[in-house]
């Protein structure tokens, strides 16, 4: 009687242990692998990171960041990101004015001569904390500055920016894009 | 604004072109007919039968059913926590990680394995390749394969008469896997690599910052394989703590839309998949219908608010609400992702949520607190509908004094009994759950912002895992001991009781006869009867939420504008 209970048991439990093995195999080892050797074969740049290379002058290569995230720029002859990290604050809150304030003087130090109104996106902290991108408008905003600090003309930043900049999806989906540090290497002439 | 309403309508169109030829590939999988994936796939399968020593036809009671599910599911949670706490001595963790606390790792596995993908962890901080991988990965496929199998086993309870049994569970999860989940997952994330998602299993890239000269580390893994089941099998748990709105994850403005797609794909496919398996096309239209209307209701809250509800400041151009937004994504596309994440019970982000604007953030809540039946889970979304279906039967059914039936099968007590374990299991625990961490005394100390909006962070975190969601509002700190604890405790009993009175209510059902339809029948595909549907749903919400509702969000939204 015992033997036929544990039995019966064994048989009950074979196809748990049987279907959750064969699971984890097929979904956690064969399918990652799959992916990953297509990956690195196909889109090495892309899976690895989207990894930026440049050549310095000694002739040594540096990786000087990812094409996806962003970095810090201050510096008036840098086009300059949103500020990095989230506020995670409601939008509507004392807290979260008080904040965008604090960085709308900051932009108005920055540039005391520009007057003109400053994109959003350049005064609220993205999602991620590591935005890559600015709008077109907020690189707009920057062109004369830049400009002036490189003793370069506008023109010459704007058709830098207008190369690395990305469009909707099919002109519909998400916004436009400036990615900041490819027009920071472009205008330090390390990329072309 | 007129770009946003033009992009919302494409995606819905997408969205329905896409899930019909889905649905009906679905249902064929289901039922055993050949698909082109046959070929390869169905040898694979029976070898799979023959190691677990079943047979195809062996059918299984409810009662066997749930047990498979249970067992299945409590393996998965001891394997999920296991893994975790030896993963400092396991190797592909080339940062070495080292175990998380075990209530953090107690919770991760109930989250994983309940379909909800909460995560009180950050992934490039916690967990090493292998544990993503082989723990989460996985349960990312089979949390998914639980709820359609689940799904089915209900549809058979309609389309059988005086029968005992409700299929297979293992055959039910092995076709799900192999015809469904892995073949389009392997595309999606081949083609979310192609854009910049990381796939590797190397270690993190370090580089040196243009400006400042500081060394940067870039966190890597093998994270495209993953997210592609993450958005398609509703679970959302991102690979890196930010979710979607990191780059890594969601690069550009195609893996974006085609994100949106895979998190409403499957729900809004098994609609379709429904009323082939009925019969009865129409029966599917109709709740595919509520939800689309549901839908577009609350994404057109949403995305109004966030492009009109954000404060002016002096000097400041208004752009819309750009707080806690990707610029690639904008307003738009971050106010539909949010209502498909928190619609579907998807969780994953790609802005976020707690600086959405108070009423976006209140319609959020409340398609979760709806118990996750807009599209839903994948499975669980529409079995969870099904129940509301009952409901609104039962209710019609009580003010025309007819006995209520749907799809030919009379609604009994037995099958109430289940519909309100269906229906009522997840507000009930939600609130108890928001109630209990508003008393601890540290609860302040939890929160990034004060206020209703505080509140508010403690309501959502509730809702999300009290039905299965998995998103937050980001400031809510949701590591510790007590949200842990509770928190997985909550998703497990959301989760599993819903899903084991299903298959209790479609093994009622199989046993039943047809009965023949009369002129007196109640019609439950006309628009008399989607509408009273649509009132159901809101009303079930209402009602458990108001109160609420009142202290946060819209306590929030009046304190701003006074």
């Amino acid at each position: 009687m015992e033997k036929i209970k544990s039995a019966s048991m064994v048989s009950k439990l074979r196809p748990v242990l049987v279907s959750f093995l064969v699971l984890v195999l097929i979904c956690g080892v064969v399918y990652p692998v799959i992916v990953t050797s297509i990956a690195q074969m196909a889109f090495p740049n892309q899976a690895n990171g989207s990894i930026i290379t440049i050549t310095q002058e000694n002739g040594t290569t540096i990786d000087v960041g990812s094409a996806l995230i962003g970095q810090t720029f201050t510096k008036p002859q840098y086009l300059i990101g949103r500020p990095q990290g989230t506020s995670q604050l409601s939008p509507v809150s004392e807290d979260q004015k008080a904040l965008i304030q604090e960085r709308v003087a900051w932009w108005q130090a920055l540039d005391p001569e520009n007057t003109a109104k400053i994109p959003s996106d350049l005064v609220t902290a993205s999602g991620s904390g590591v935005d890559p991108n600015i709008s077109p408008e907020a690189a707009e905003y920057q062109v004369e500055r830049i400009a002036q600090a490189r003793n370069m003309p506008a023109v010459a930043v704007r058709e830098i920016i207008d190369r690395y900049t990305t469009g909707k999806l099919l002109d519909l989906w998400g916004e436009d894009a400036v990615n900041v540090l490819k027009v920071n290497l472009a205008l330090d002439g390390r990329i072309q | 604004m007129n770009q946003i309403i033009i992009a919302d309508s494409l995606y819905l169109v997408t969205l329905v072109v896409l899930s019909i030829p889905l649905g009906i590939y679905i249902d064929k999988v289901m039922t055993g007919q050949r698909v082109f994936l046959s070929v390869v796939m169905r040898p694979v399968e029976n070898m799979v039968y023959r190691f677990m020593g079943i047979r195809e036809e062996d059918e299984m009671s409810p009662k066997h059913y749930a047990l498979a599910v249970i067992l299945l599911s409590s393996l998965g949670l001891i394997f999920v926590f296991a893994l975790q706490m030896l993963q400092g001595g396991l190797p592909f963790n080339p940062e070495n990680l080292t175990a998380p606390s075990w209530d953090l790792a107690f919770n991760t596995a109930a989250s994983f394995v309940s379909n909800t993908n909460w995560q009180a962890y950050s992934g490039e901080s916690s967990m090493s390749y292998l544990t993503q991988a082989l723990a989460l990965g996985v349960w990312n496929f089979l949390s998914a394969a639980t709820g359609i199998a689940v799904l089915f086993a209900l549809i058979r309870g309609f389309v059988r008469t005086k029968e005992t049994t409700i299929g297979s569970f293992w055959v039910d999860l092995i076709r799900i896997s192999f015809y469904v989940l892995i073949p389009l997952s392997l595309v999606f994330s081949l083609v979310l690599v192609s854009q910049g998602v990381v796939q590797t299993i190397g270690p993190y890239h370090e580089i040196v910052a243009l400006e400042t000269g500081i060394t940067q580390s870039i966190p890597l893994g093998p994270a495209a394989s993953q997210i592609a089941i993450k958005q398609l099998g509703t679970n959302g748990g991102g690979f890196f703590g930010m979710n979607s709105a990191f780059p890594l994850e969601n690069p550009t403005a195609l893996t974006n839309f085609l994100e949106l797609l895979a998190i409403l794909l499957i729900p809004a496919s098994l609609c379709v998949a429904f009323g082939k398996a009925v019969g009865d096309n129409k029966q599917g239209w109709a709740i595919y219908l509520v939800m689309t209307i549901l839908f577009a209701g609350a994404l057109a809250a949403v995305t109004v608010s966030e492009a009109t509800g954000a404060p002016l400041i002096s000097g400041m151009l208004d752009s819309g609400n750009m707080e806690g937004k990707e610029i690639i994504h904008g307003v738009g596309t971050s106010a539909l992702w949010g209502t498909a994440t928190t619609a579907a019970s998807n969780g994953s982000v790609n802005a976020m949520h707690d600086s959405f604007t108070p009423l976006a953030g209140l319609i959020l809540m409340f398609l979760m607190q709806s118990g996750e039946v807009v599209f839903g889970g994948v499975g669980s979304g529409l079995y969870g509908m099904l129940g509301f279906v009952i409901l609104t039967v039962f209710i019609a059914g009580l003010m025309v004094g007819r006995t209520p039936e749907y799809l030919g099968k009379k609604v009994e007590p037995f099958d109430m009994k289940m519909v309100c374990l269906i229906v009522l299991v997840p507000p009930v625990f939600t609130l108890l759950g928001t109630a209990a961490a508003v008393v601890m005394p540290p609860a302040s100390d939890w929160l990034t912002n004060t206020g209703p909006h505080g509140f508010s962070e403690i309501l959502y975190a509730f809702s999300s895992m009290g039905n299965n969601n998995g998103s937050a509002f980001g400031g809510f700190t949701a590591n510790t001991v007590f949200t842990n604890v509770l928190g997985g405790l909550i998703m497990l009993i959301v989760r599993f009781v819903p899903l084991v009175a299903v298959i209790f209510l479609a093994g009622n059902l199989a046993n039943k006869k047809l009965v023949a339809k009369t002129e007196g029948t109640l019609s439950t595909s006309n628009t008399l009867f989607i509408g009273l549907l649509i009132a159901i749903v809101l009303l079930i919400g209402a009602l458990s939420f108001l109160p609420a509702l009142a202290l946060g969000p819209i306590a929030d939204y009046f304190t701003a504008i006074t």
